[in-house]
């Protein structure tokens, strides 16, 4: 169902990897949200110690909720949802309350991982963060110290970058005019020099199914080609060779992702392939 | 009083909350140092036998005098009271009081019987010479109950307990009074001194939302106190799902030392008493862990704190839905202290929330190798790996103001194997993934002690994964490190041997054909060692100029291999290349040449081991010393006997690479008699021995004619006195039988 999924449309996610969660469970979702929320207002108000089940009126409230929609294969664990609302000034009687964070942990198509795991761990290795780091912070160390496991920002190489770009020409698109932009940046300069490559979504497609022999199938070698061909053509016209600077953006109709690991998903169709990318790189990560 | 924050700031990876728990230092009791209180008192007697007995009995004295006092004796009026208050004082502040004097004293001076004046001076002398009984707190506790003393006595009585908490033998029933302690927090001057006995008594059991509540009207009724916040993050640590809380990074003391005169008394006393010194200290949270730091929140690199596990919310929801834990079936590790305790409570033990902790806790080490359970070992790796793999810092850019917490971290890991005596597995990928990135100097010392704890894998893996990356470092680092690397494989492949051998003593029952697979496999692996080792130590030879500090670190390594077939059950026997060897016979340093000639008696032994029972046939080996290996170690056996005994190895030595010269090229070196020239007392590295050895015998000869030393016995006897140990087992085992032969 692409409604339940789209909340995850034209934001801009900063991705984790995450290592098995030890002993989570489904059946305490709303616990942990209560456990959740006092723990925020325990760290806003330092010092102070607030009782569990004391929810009288806290600024920001926590949930907790699975989406079962979100995952690609039956063995991978539905993606679970944490949601931090807080009242919204202008209508404070009325319980009308603004999303201001939101952490998704997710696994699509991860199979043979969480095959060979102990029944005791959730595998859920792609963590996507939309909101301030302060709440990720507050968030991420209470699963680092409830359900024994680790964070960590999960980069994306220009290697990858340069496969996301190739895999995301190829997607037929259906007549979007979003240029396919990739960016790049020159190393070692006293100042940041950023070279933007903006190609027409037509043209790369073109390029891409002369380079591409089997549809379907992405080798390396055919990524390589395409990017040397993307490169040569820039050279011819502005003598830069891109191959000696550094990949750090490639957006496209489906999405744009930044080598600091943030993406935005931009295409409801492709979002699941993106997805189970992501949740691949997730795992080289931690594995 | 100002304290400072004694926990050193070098090591915040300990455990905040309970750790701190202890007022004292209990090691003397984990080492079974409790000492019998009659004992020890006695023991002190005999110097000045006769003073302190009558010292005994004043204080014997006091105490029945004190046992049997009646109500309201004027101090001013009552000179036997007079008398026995300074006995206790004077023998309190001496030596310390025994444990029945607390039993006595406590009565009295909580009773109210006497002014408070002299209460106070009771409660003062309470020196323990050894251990305070339970029962006497008890009973005193039942003295504050009725309330016959005063407020000002009750305080000081509570601070007393704080600092001498330690020294109290037995703690169940003060536990049971927790309940007590606890009405005490609504007596506002009490209210911190009883924070900090709480704090010092509570377990998870007595964490109970009744309490929470009363705690948290307190604390809204008396705002952020330190001593308040203390005792409630303990609560937090105990049960998360109850109450949280989080620091201000700020406050360092919460608790202040309870300022009263027993402090410097008991230390006095102790020392006296010549025990090690156990004083009461603040006590510290090291909370601040994140943000004196200033760490990013999903940076590994702290070891976490044992803490309580947090599998909160797991069963037990339909039967009661406050307490969530079942209490009396495990028990939080951080309560076991010794190894004992560990064993009794081996069976309802529950491991800390974050595997991590096991790192630094020796105790849970054993036991996490004990349970053998995949997902403790699972937690672990993870954590591990994604510390490593994100702390590193050669591998992480601009990480390398980290390093010295990644030493320590790397250390831990390495005196953890040393206790495990294994390798981790994320360890060992990580040394995979990051030798090849390595410049040899961040970490150094960590890195290559970690090394030795590889284990044993296949040796085609060995060598393209460890090997490889590690020769070229290797030969383009300084001596120094090549001495460091040749140590530490010499490590590793001790510690492989050993493995092996374990593992075969422990396998000898199991089906042959299974072991015959991998023991292929060991054999090819260690070979695989043993033969990178050779090479590098070969080239290294060269670069340093036959430098004898190296070459020292490479006979180190052979001391190992020659006797790997009797030491360790191996057939495997591999010689040094002709690069170490003759570099070794012809070094100037008698230690090098000492330790050639134990290597090659060891060698020997083994061969001559391994013929016997291939001879016997007793056992049947599934391998055989090839003929090359006895060629191999027969010519360098010659090359020896003729540099060191028959001065012919310019004729004899037959090895390509040996010292074989021809007649002519050796008369050019224009030395006389150069036949006979190279031999015990002629080699460079004897020369200094001859010297000596001339000049004992014939000390008005100064012409240094060493043809004078003929009779070689004395000069052997006179070597061996010179602690050439090596040198005397090969000439006892390989001359005699050579010369008899030849």
């Amino acid at each position: 169902d692409p409604q339940r999924t789209a909340f995850l449309l034209r934001k801009q996610w900063t991705l984790y990897s995450v290592t098995p969660l030890y002993r989570f469970s489904d059946t305490h979702l709303k616990d942990y949200a209560r456990l959740l929320s006092i723990s925020i207002a325990a760290e806003k108000q330092k010092g102070l110690a607030v009782e569990v089940g004391f929810e009288l009126d806290l600024d920001i409230k926590v949930d907790v909720s699975s989406i079962p929609d979100l995952k690609g294969s039956d063995q991978d664990h539905a993606a679970i949802l944490v949601q931090l609302s807080s009242r919204s000034p202008a209508s404070s009687k009325n319980s009308e309350r603004k999303l201001i964070w939101l952490g998704c942990f997710c696994c699509v198509s991860g199979d043979d991982l969480s095959k060979n795991l102990p029944k005791d761990f959730t595998y859920l290795p792609l963590f996507l963060v939309n909101g301030a780091e302060k709440y990720t912070s507050i968030i991420g160390s209470w699963f680092q110290t409830t359900f024994d496991c680790c964070f960590h920002r999960l980069a994306i190489s220009p290697f990858n970058l340069s496969w996301m770009a190739a895999m995301w020409t190829g997607c037929k698109v259906d007549k979007t005019a979003s240029a396919t932009e990739l960016v790049f940046s020159v190393p070692r300069l006293p100042q940041p020099l950023d070279i933007s490559y903006a190609i027409h979504p037509e043209d790369a497609k073109a390029l891409w199914d002369t380079v591409q022999k089997t549809p379907g199938e992405i080798t390396q070698e055919e990524v390589d080609v395409f990017m040397d061909c993307l490169y040569s053509h820039f050279h011819r016209h502005f003598k830069i060779h891109l191959s000696a600077t550094k990949l750090v953006k490639v957006s496209t109709a489906i999405a744009s992702a930044h080598c600091d690991g943030t993406i935005k998903f931009l295409q409801s169709k492709h979002l699941m392939g993106v997805m189970m990318l992501l949740t691949e790189l997730a795992i080289s990560q931690i594995e | 009083e100002k304290m400072e924050r004694r926990s050193n700031s070098k090591t915040p990876k300990r455990p905040p909350l309970v750790q701190h728990k202890n007022q004292t230092d209990l090691s003397a009791w984990r080492k079974g140092v409790r000492i019998d209180p009659e004992k020890s008192v006695k023991s002190h007697q005999t110097p000045i036998n006769q003073k302190n007995d009558s010292k005994q009995d004043s204080l014997e004295q006091a105490l029945s005098y004190f046992e049997n006092v009646e109500d309201h004796v004027s101090l001013k009026k009552n000179s036997v009271l007079q008398e026995s208050l300074t006995a206790v004082e004077t023998i309190a502040l001496q030596r310390g009081l025994p444990p029945k004097a607390f039993n006595i004293l406590l009565n009295v001076a909580l009773s109210g019987k006497l002014a408070d004046t002299v209460n106070t001076r009771l409660l003062k002398s309470l020196i323990p010479a050894s251990v305070i009984p339970e029962t006497s707190v008890v009973s005193s506790v039942s003295w504050l109950c009725v309330s016959k003393c005063s407020d000002k006595v009750q305080m000081l009585f509570l601070k007393w307990l704080i600092t001498v908490f330690d020294f109290i033998d037995h703690k169940e029933q003060i536990h049971a009074l927790y309940g007590f302690f606890f009405f005490l927090l609504q007596y506002e001057r009490m209210c911190p001194y009883a924070c900090h006995l709480l704090y010092l008594l509570t377990r998870r059991e007595n964490v109970k939302p009744f309490r929470i509540r009363k705690l948290l009207d307190l604390q809204a009724k008396m705002g952020m106190q330190p001593y308040l916040q203390a005792l409630l993050s303990l609560y937090k640590f105990f049960c998360p799902e109850l109450i949280t809380i989080t620091l201000p990074g700020k406050t360092k003391i919460y608790f202040k030392n309870p300022d009263g005169p027993w402090k410097a008394a008991i230390n006095a006393v102790r020392q006296r008493n010549q025990e090690n010194s156990a004083v009461s200290r603040p006590l510290f949270l090291s909370t601040a862990q994140a943000q004196s730091r200033k760490r990013k929140w999903n940076s590994q690199l702290i070891i976490p704190a044992s803490s309580a596990s947090r599998n909160i919310l797991e069963k037990d929801r339909g039967k009661n839905s406050v307490s969530l834990f079942s209490t009396n079936e495990s028990l939080p590790v951080e309560q076991v202290q010794t190894f004992s305790q560990l064993l009794e409570n081996i069976h309802r033990l529950e491991l800390p929330s974050q595997m991590g902790s096991v790192l630094t806790n020796p105790l849970l080490l054993h036991y996490m190798n004990y349970i053998k359970d995949e997902s403790v070992h699972m937690r672990l790796y993870y954590w591990m790996s994604q510390t490593l793999q994100e702390e590193c810092t050669w591998c992480v850019a601009d990480n390398y103001q980290n390093e010295e917490e990644f030493k320590d971290f790397l250390e831990s890991i390495y005196k953890a194997e040393c206790l495990l005596q294994e390798g981790f597995s994320s360890c060992e990928e990580f040394l995979y993934r990051s030798l090849p990135l390595w410049d040899g100097s961040c970490c150094r010392s960590q890195v290559l002690r970690l090394l030795s704890w590889m284990p044993l894998r296949g040796s085609s893996e060995i060598k393209s994964r460890l090997c490889d990356p590690l020769a070229q470092l290797f030969l383009t680092s300084s001596l120094y490190f090549k001495c460091s690397v040749l140590e530490s494989l010499k490590e590793l492949l001790q510690n492989w041997l050993n493995c092996h051998a374990i593992h075969l003593a422990s396998e000898s029952d199991s089906q042959d054909h299974l072991l015959n697979t991998t023991f292929s496999g060991v054999v090819d692996t260690v070979a695989e060692l043993i033969h990178f080792v050779g090479h590098i130590s070969t080239v290294a030879l060269r670069l340093e100029n036959n430098s004898m500090l190296l070459l020292y670190f490479i006979l180190n390594f052979y001391e190992t291999v020659c006797d790997i077939y009797l030491r360790y059950g191996l057939p495997l026997l591999i010689m040094p290349p002709a690069g170490i060897f003759y570099p070794a016979l012809l070094s100037m340093d008698s230690v090098n040449l000492n330790q050639l000639c134990y290597i090659m008696h060891r060698y020997r032994t083994n061969l001559v081991a391994a013929k016997e029972n291939e001879l016997s046939k007793k056992k049947i080996l599934q391998f055989k010393f090839s003929s090359q290996t006895y060629q191999e170690y027969n010519q360098y056996l010659s090359a020896m006997v003729g540099c060191l005994w028959t001065s012919n190895a310019f004729q004899k030595d037959a090895h390509p690479q040996g010292l074989r010269m021809d007649d002519e090229l050796l008369k050019k070196t224009t030395v006389h008699e150069y036949k006979t020239s190279l031999n015990i007392v002629h080699h460079p590295a004897m020369l200094g021995y001859a010297i000596h050895f001339l000049q004992q015998a014939w000390p008005d000869d100064t012409s240094f004619n060493f043809s004078l030393i003929k009779k070689w016995d004395w000069y052997l006897e006179y070597l061996y006195g010179q602690g050439l140990k090596g040198l005397k087992l090969f000439i006892e085992s390989s001359i005699n039988r050579v010369s008899q032969a030849s």
